[in-house]
């Protein structure tokens, strides 16, 4: 599972780091998110779909 | 789960909810046939930009669009768009449109959203707006030249945004609306104030706590607005105006069904409005059991969460829907963001950062309950502060401990 954030796109919700806070986190300043892993576990992947499909502007995308 | 895998679903609104739905459905194994009916002609997009991005011509129509045309023919769905739902057979599951098609399914998902109110009057005026679809963002942004006056009628999240979006264009803006200082009635006095400042400090004539009597123009239909009367009997000239004060459950093609409607389709604490029937997104008013009550939440993750517990429960794995309520809004560069609500009455305390410097979280109480979490240009610690909230809830729920 490869994972890619498109960070242009991201409103700073932080719906991703509610959903899977060991793959994604947000920047201090503004909110911004960032991937702390973009080749999860495949245990993770439940949490890191679950995150793809929360995030209101679908900026994270995942290949398996 | 066989039968369940392999059942017909129409969902009825092809917005951010109802998409949601269905790609939920196929991500959990759905292969049956999967319909989706709008009544707009366009591929589903977006509506936040609207009041944002969009209108201020920063995003064109492809960058609003909710998938690429690509991801939408991979979920194997039917979309029947331009058609408007108008009669739902609760028992039979079947719908009729306006152009006489009937679709019946195993399972039927209602997402038709929200439409905006009026003011009484107002469709007879060039130039007066509500801002709901994409075809009323392009009419709107028509408007919105360098120069004109904007009188933006409601001073609730969409209309506050539009101000500051039309203000950004550089338009001499008016905004008026019954709360005393825009979005009060969302953000509370702390918030409302520091927004009313930045709005001040942008130059939007602020006109709250009054009511709009009527629109003035010129005479005969289609005749151009020219004026917003207030309840003091004040004038504000106008060359466009927005109305933005509220919505309703676009509910009335459900009146005669059987399904009860009291704003919004009433459903259980799963968003199921009648056997095999579900409602999700901003039409669906279900039972939030953290929260004791009904509630209709019109918000866009709000959206998308409803639509994947509803689409669990068609597939037979539910359970109850319990979100923290989440918006969050932008204005000249601000984002603002709220979990929960902040009540009248409710006692707000900053927690982190400073409103001095333009950042902060305040939490706000309700008898020393903890009700929301306010969040000023500092998105990240407001998240790790919604996790009180959620805790709060979550303990609340006895059947769920």
């Amino acid at each position: 599972m490869k994972i890619t954030l498109d960070q242009d796109k991201c409103v700073a919700s932080g719906q991703c780091v509610t959903a899977a806070d060991s793959v994604f986190d947000q920047r201090d300043e503004d909110g911004i998110a960032v991937l702390l892993d973009a080749e999860p576990s495949p245990e993770r992947e439940a949490e890191v779909r679950q995150a793809a499909a929360v995030c209101p502007v679908l900026a994270i995308r995942i290949q398996s | 789960m066989t039968n369940h895998l392999g059942q017909d679903v129409l969902v009825v609104g092809a917005s951010a909810a109802g998409l949601s739905t269905a790609e939920a459905l196929r991500r959990g194994g759905h292969r049956g046939r999967l319909t989706l009916i709008d009544a707009e002609l366009h591929p589903p997009y977006d509506r936040p930009p609207l009041s944002k991005q969009f209108l201020s011509g920063a995003w064109n129509d492809a960058r609003i669009a909710l998938r690429p045309p690509e991801a939408l023919s991979e979920l194997d769905a039917d979309f029947v768009l331009g058609e408007r739902a108008t009669h739902l057979d609760v028992a039979q599951r079947r719908v009729k449109t306006n152009t006489g098609r009937v679709v019946s399914a195993d399972s039927v998902v209602i997402a038709t959203g929200v439409r905006p109110r009026r003011l009484a009057g107002q469709e007879a005026f060039t130039g007066a707006h509500v801002l709901r679809s994409v075809d009323d963002a392009r009419r709107l942004r028509a408007g919105l030249r360098p120069g004109r006056r904007l009188v933006v009628v409601g001073n609730g999240v969409l209309g506050s945004e539009v101000a500051a979006t039309a203000r950004g264009l550089g338009l001499s803006v008016s905004l008026v609306g019954s709360a005393e200082q825009p979005m009060g009635g969302q953000l509370g006095d702390l918030g409302a104030s520091e927004l009313a400042a930045v709005h001040r400090a942008a130059g939007v004539n602020l006109v709250g706590g009054h009511h709009v009597r009527s629109l003035i123009g010129e005479s005969g239909r289609g005749g151009r607005v020219t004026g917003v009367v207030l309840d003091s009997g004040e004038v504000l000239p106008a060359d466009e105006v927005i109305v933005a004060i509220g919505s309703e459950p676009a509910t009335d093609w459900l009146i005669g069904s059987g399904l009860e409607l009291d704003d919004g389709v009433l459903c259980d604490s799963r968003c199921r409005a009648a056997d095999g029937v579900w409602a999700v997104g901003d039409v669906a008013r279900w039972e939030h059991l953290g929260l004791g009550g009904t509630i209709r939440l019109e918000n866009r993750t709000n959206a998308t969460e409803q639509a994947i517990a509803v689409a669990r429960d068609v597939l037979g794995d539910g359970e109850p829907y319990l979100p923290v309520p989440f918006f969050w809004t932008d204005q000249y560069g601000v984002k603002i963001q709220m979990y929960g609500a902040i009540p009248p009455g409710a006692r707000t305390e900053v927690v982190d950062g400073d409103p001095a410097d333009g950042r902060f979280v305040a939490l706000a109480h309700d008898d020393d309950r903890l009700v929301g979490v306010l969040g000023w240009g500092i998105p990240k610690q407001t998240r790790v502060r919604r996790q009180e909230l959620a805790e709060q809830m979550a303990a609340s729920v006895p059947a769920l401990r």
